[in-house]
């Protein structure tokens, strides 16, 4: 755990994000706990850092660059013109200028062009190229692990540099060489063995489900389902698992069952494929990446059903929409009347546009709402069939469900939302400080609708944002549960019981 | 007539090597798989939505002035007047001179200044704002060093002192030929010359790959279809 640091103070009145001075290595200390060698095993690395380790990082990026346009490109055509230098949320909570994209970039890039470029062979001063060492990896180890993979960056970048794909290299490197960061290696083994990333059993998650509908039917007098293991029927729901047990993802889970009740479609979690996140991304792991997909087609050929819906998850659903057709596809064996997979904001839209859900907004009187676009579903997907969906469907989902929404700084929502802080791998308490820090642009924009607005409640489509907001919320003094997710509002609205 | 051997030799192997070296990178991003799906969205679902999207970024830096105003205003001014100074040029490389190039004389001459107004911007940045100067190397004000060399002695030999451009125009012609003609030994147009051939020989082992390498970016050059076509390449298709 870092030590005790400053959370980084709000303005009062501020309509853009003030861009800093920096501070030169103000968060070098910040280092998440390596991997125990048999969580780094498990997923195919070394366990430790190996002797040679220097030669084998070289080579391993030279893998990379040759399997990957985007990454070849991204090192080669970087001009440093600077446009991204004050768009990172962790450059603009922590000063640090390794922080800015650009930066945390040539801290691979300057490896890049000593082994692989003729200028950083021949003149590696000129063009600012190092050889690779323990004080190198010491930086990466520090800095790849202060980057959340949210692309704003590249929204700005002249030439679409994406710095999560550099980002995801670096660490892809580092794992093959046997340094592994915990957090996210520990979980990848758990969802592996066990099938998420709790590492919840078969039967806990049962009891859960069982105290859940027993819990729901209480409140509401209506026995609204959560299905586990049914097969035959038509929808395969893949929730993140913190949806079965945390605050408040599971008023989400609450909200979906709601929706499907009223719907009257018939649907079913899997206890074998108990987890959207596919933490693999993050470290970026083509290997690991298929597997864990792999799970979740399995369950749904298992189960037969017909349509395979994603719950409230950012990387989830980009790894979803983006990428499991290419890794697991085609879904030929699913209806081909609705997109595969689908996202359940979508599922949720189609139903209030055919007039399948009686909503009561007034239900969410007490609620005046602003939404955070979760990085992932902003920058790496899409819902609906427009480009730009991920923004319109949650919004009008909220809209439909209660009378209050007021949206933040433009410069702060849709395609230029600022992350969590929490994203990419970086959910865990020995990153706390980064992750305070980097909340620190969303905490800005927040405030601003607080003070205009009395905005009371924020709503989030993402298990990462939902968990982050918790811990950052307090840190700036705002209450814990202003951290709404989108199906408890629209759960809240539904009139259980008014349709048959 | 020593001059006119040695810089006729130095053109050559420069157009060689940037020919080569730019066409070797070219093969090289295009051989290189995209495996993953990875447009940044909001992102065009059709090809001609993303030949469009592309085609805003090329032309405007639409997401450059999304970015930073002043970079966007330096840059872009520095590009266009690049453009035309470049255009206005052809007329050293042709006989007859086509109409269109002999149209764009002056705005060509005026870009002159535009392009350095502009590189002149772009290295006050540098220097002036922190962040900027922060990720700067020393070959990134060398490269701005060399186009405002470039440019400067471009302009001496129009308004400072002029150079036989006849025969300079002859030269060049009769190197296209191969048909070597005196070139006039002014220390602007020896300047000027050396300095473009340093240019073309840095240009494909340099930042200038962002020209070739924006094309083959997946960021931007991607359709967002991932769920309707099947996309497989590289390590996916295996």
């Amino acid at each position: 755990m870092a030590a005790k640091f400053d959370t980084p103070e709000l303005f009062d009145n501020i309509e853009i994000i003030d861009t800093p001075r920096y501070a030169v290595d103000s968060m070098a200390h910040s280092r998440p706990y390596p991997a125990k060698p048999q969580h780094n095993e498990s997923l195919g690395f070394p366990g430790e850092l190996v002797d040679n380790w220097e030669e084998k990082a070289v080579t391993r990026l030279g893998e990379l660059v040759d399997g990957s346009r985007a990454l070849r490109t991204f090192l080669d055509s970087c001009v440093k013109c600077g446009a991204c230098t004050d768009k990172c949320h962790y450059y603009l909570g922590t000063k640090d200028p390794k922080n800015m994209p650009v930066a945390r970039q040539d801290l691979l890039r300057s490896i890049y062009r000593r082994y692989y470029t003729f200028s950083g062979k021949y003149f590696p001063k000129l063009v600012g190229a190092r050889d690779m060492d323990k004080s190198v990896l010491d930086e990466w180890y520090s800095y790849f692990h202060q980057c959340s993979q949210c692309r704003r960056c590249s929204v700005f970048c002249p030439y679409g540099i994406d710095t999560a794909e550099i980002s995801m290299a670096a660490r892809d490197i580092m794992d093959s060489v046997g340094l592994g960061q915990k957090y996210c290696n520990e979980i990848l083994g758990k969802l592996q063995t066990i099938g998420n990333n709790l590492g919840l059993p078969e039967k806990a998650l049962i009891n859960t489900l069982e105290d859940l509908e027993e819990e729901v039917e209480e409140d509401t007098g209506v026995a609204v389902k959560y299905p586990v293991d049914v097969k035959g029927a038509d929808v395969l729901l893949i929730v993140p698992s913190a949806d079965f047990f945390a605050e408040p993802h599971i008023d989400g889970l609450i909200g979906y069952g709601k929706v499907f009740h009223q719907a009257g479609i018939s649907w079913t979690l899997s206890s074998y494929a108990s987890e959207a996140a596919n933490f693999s991304m993050f470290i970026g792991s083509g290997d690991n990446l298929k597997k864990v997909a792999q799970r979740i087609r399995d369950a749904a050929e298992e189960l037969g059903v017909k349509r395979i819906i994603v719950g409230e998850c950012g990387h989830a659903w980009r790894v979803a929409y983006s990428f499991w057709n290419t890794l697991v596809g085609p879904f030929d064996f699913l209806d081909p009347n609705y997109p595969a997979p689908q996202h359940i904001v979508e599922f949720t839209y189609d139903l209030i546009q055919r007039g399948a859900l009686n909503l009561d907004k007034e239900a969410n009187d007490h609620r005046r709402i602003t939404f955070h676009d979760s990085c992932n579903v902003a920058r790496a997907s899409r819902m609906g069939n427009m480009p730009g969906g991920q923004f319109i469907l949650p919004r009008a989902l909220i809209t439909a469900s209660a009378n209050h929404f007021f949206d933040m700084s433009p410069e702060t929502i849709h395609e230029n939302t600022f992350c969590c802080g929490g994203g990419g791998g970086l959910l865990t308490d020995d990153l706390m400080e980064i992750r305070i820090k980097g909340a620190m642009p969303r905490m800005q924009a927040l405030k601003q609708v607080v003070d205009e607005h009395d905005v009371n409640s924020m709503v989030a489509i993402c298990a990462i944002c939902k968990a982050q907001f918790s811990k950052a919320l307090p840190a700036y003094q705002f209450p814990m549960g202003m951290i709404t997710s989108l199906h408890q509002v629209v759960g809240d609205a539904i009139q259980l019981g008014t349709k048959t | 007539m020593t001059l006119s051997v040695v810089y006729a030799i130095l053109f050559y192997a420069a157009t060689l090597l940037l020919v080569v070296g730019v066409v070797r990178k070219i093969i090289i991003y295009a051989r290189t798989p995209a495996p993953l799906k990875i447009p940044v969205t909001p992102a065009p679902t059709t090809k001609a939505g993303v030949v469009w999207r592309m085609t805003k970024e090329i032309t405007v830096f639409q997401s450059l002035f999304k970015a930073s105003k002043w970079t966007w205003l330096f840059g872009w001014t520095f590009h266009v007047a690049l453009a035309l100074v470049l255009f206005r040029h052809l007329r050293y490389f042709q006989e007859p001179v086509w109409t269109v190039v002999a149209l764009m004389q002056p705005f060509g001459q005026y870009a002159g200044f535009a392009m350095l107004a502009g590189l002149f911007g772009l290295w006050a940045r540098r220097f002036l704002v922190d962040r900027v100067r922060y990720i700067s190397s020393l070959s990134d004000h060398l490269m701005l060093a060399l186009l405002v060399a470039i440019g400067l002695s471009g302009l001496a030999i129009k308004y400072l002192a002029h150079t036989d451009i006849v025969a300079l125009k002859t030269w060049m012609l009769g190197l296209m030929y191969f048909d070597l003609q005196p070139l006039p030994s002014d220390i602007f147009v020896l300047l000027h010359l050396g300095l473009v051939i340093v240019l073309m020989v840095i240009f494909p082992i340099s930042k200038l790959l962002h020209v070739p390498g924006l094309f083959f970016m997946p960021t931007r050059n991607q359709v967002d279809n991932p769920r309707e076509v099947r996309h497989t390449a590289g390590w996916t298709a295996k």
